[in-house]
């Protein structure tokens, strides 16, 4: 009678867990791909199953979105060189030896960038383009532990795309002021301050 | 000679216990129709306390902070989460020096600005290649440069460490410092005597001491406080890194967390196997500052590059 029981409890103890894995594949499948146009506060990690995180709006230079209020009505030119009409302010110094614009921004719809496998996503997932090449940044910062997190150590956080901190054309930190370093011990306290107010 | 009414003289010991008794009755101020300098005297230490003698030495504090300061302070006395230990993680390979932790840790923590001007968070700038694991005083912390990082240096941010077998907290003559459940070493400011005996006995230099009364600017307060944190201080006691206390048991980033501009902080729960702390220990070659000493800490650097 016990060895019956058993068996029944393992049947469905195996029932369950292929159903469960069922659903876990079923819902990735179902899983919407957003576009930039649309819900662009929102974030989902495509093909990888993992939750949602909140992560702000790509920051865009001001006018410069959506592309295709100036790209829709223009000739693409996939030759690679220099622009010269437009788009000369930015200073591309990112692999520039190996690659140029279109290698990461899409020819044919300027506002979706491309994968090299030449999968479109929207400028508010841009994280998977920079994680094609920088894979261990990619997995860091997935966990978190790459980059600025806001929030709570316990619950809901921030995330930041990588274009938040680094300008995906010129990523190289810039240099910053640091503030004003401590008062020494000798210049620190009331007696030196009023010896100095007396002078 | 002077007599009391039975007849007898008035002996030396007699007048002795008078005047005794009459200087001491001088000392309690019965007159002063304020009742809060009798409730200070008699403040007990905040783990002795009842939840009512919180509420109500909190509603003093709380009073007097509106009379010195002008501004409505709530002071919070949040327990420790159960099932929580803090833990801290620093990038060295990120940090770039620009000392952003160190004045919002400030102004998080209602620090005196000036006179003393106390600061919880140091960073040392230390020469690559150079010695430095079992030499940390070599660091240069008065550095200033026109713009960070400088070429061949590295940086590395210091505060209290939170250890888990605590030097200041063995030394405390009155049990004014000690270590909540949570692994946060908290200070009593009424129960502290000032006798530092905590900052000598800390390896890291990581208490500090109110010389004088804290000078803090009225319109850069932050009134929202925890007792055993960062309600402003008195004169005369110790104060140090509370992994601000009063953010953390409400479930947020220390200050220092959310406002470093290159993300070289990690902060979470080590009990936590999910926790990004725990991913960091895991996978990051971690290591801890003068371990030789076993204070065990809390604050655990790498370099990710």
């Amino acid at each position: 009678m016990k060895k019956l029981k058993s068996n029944f409890s393992l049947l469905t103890f195996h029932l369950s867990l292929l159903i469960s894995i069922l659903c876990l594949i079923g819902f990735e499948v179902i899983t919407p791909i957003n576009t930039a146009a649309e819900d662009a506060s929102k974030i989902t990690f495509i093909q990888e199953g993992i939750p949602k995180f909140f992560v702000p709006p790509p920051p865009f230079t001001e006018g410069i979105f959506p592309c295709s209020n100036c790209h829709s009505g223009m000739e693409t030119n996939p030759k690679r060189r220099e622009l010269k009409d437009e788009h000369t302010n930015i200073v591309f110094k990112h692999a520039e030896k190996q690659r140029w614009c279109l290698d990461c921004h899409n020819a044919s719809d300027r506002d979706v960038l491309h994968l090299t496998d030449g999968r479109l996503i929207p400028f508010t997932e841009s994280y998977a383009l920079c994680g094609q090449c920088h894979g261990e940044i990619y997995r860091d910062w997935k966990v978190g532990i790459h980059g600025k997190r806001t929030g709570s150590w316990n619950g809901e956080k921030t995330y930041r795309l990588c274009a938040h901190c680094h300008n995906p054309h010129d990523p190289k930190f810039k240099q910053l002021k640091p503030e004003p370093p401590p008062l020494k011990p000798s210049e620190n306290g009331i007696i030196q301050t009023q010896a100095k107010e007396r002078n | 000679m002077p007599s009391n009414n039975d007849g007898k003289k008035l002996t030396r010991r007699g007048f002795l216990k008078g005047a005794a008794l009459g200087i001491s009755s001088i000392a309690i101020p019965i007159g002063s129709a304020d009742a809060s300098v009798w409730d200070a005297f008699f403040q007990k230490h905040f783990t002795e306390m009842s939840k009512d003698e919180i509420q109500s030495t909190i509603a003093r504090l709380e009073k007097e902070y509106k009379t010195d300061y002008g501004v409505d302070i709530k002071v919070g006395a949040e327990k420790a989460i159960p099932n929580v230990l803090f833990g801290y993680g620093l990038d060295l390979s990120r940090c770039i020096g620009c000392r952003r932790c160190v004045y919002a840790c400030v102004n998080e923590n209602n620090q005196s600005r000036h006179d003393p001007q106390i600061q919880w968070i140091s960073v040392l700038r230390f020469k690559k290649g150079e010695k430095w694991v079992s030499d940390l005083e070599q660091s240069e912390m008065y550095y200033h440069p026109e713009k960070v990082p400088e070429d061949g240096f590295f940086y590395m941010p210091v505060a209290c460490q939170q250890c888990e077998r605590p030097p200041c907290v063995e030394v405390c003559p009155t049990k004014a410092t000690w270590k909540e459940p949570d692994g946060i070493v908290v200070v009593d400011y009424d129960w502290c005597i000032g006798c530092r005996y905590c900052m000598a006995a800390c390896p890291y230099g990581a208490r500090h001491f109110n010389w004088a009364k804290p000078n803090i600017p009225k319109q850069e307060i932050n009134p929202v406080t925890h007792y055993l944190g960062n309600r402003p201080r008195i004169k005369g006691c110790v104060e140090k890194c509370t992994f601000c206390i009063q953010r953390t048991r409400n479930g947020k980033y220390p200050a220092c967390v959310e406002i470093c501009p290159v993300g070289a902080r990690k902060f979470g729960n080590l009990l936590d196997k999910d926790s990004e702390i725990r991913y960091c220990i895991d996978k990051k070659r971690v290591f801890r500052l003068k371990e030789d000493l076993n204070t065990s800490p809390k604050f655990y650097y790498f370099f990710s590059l």
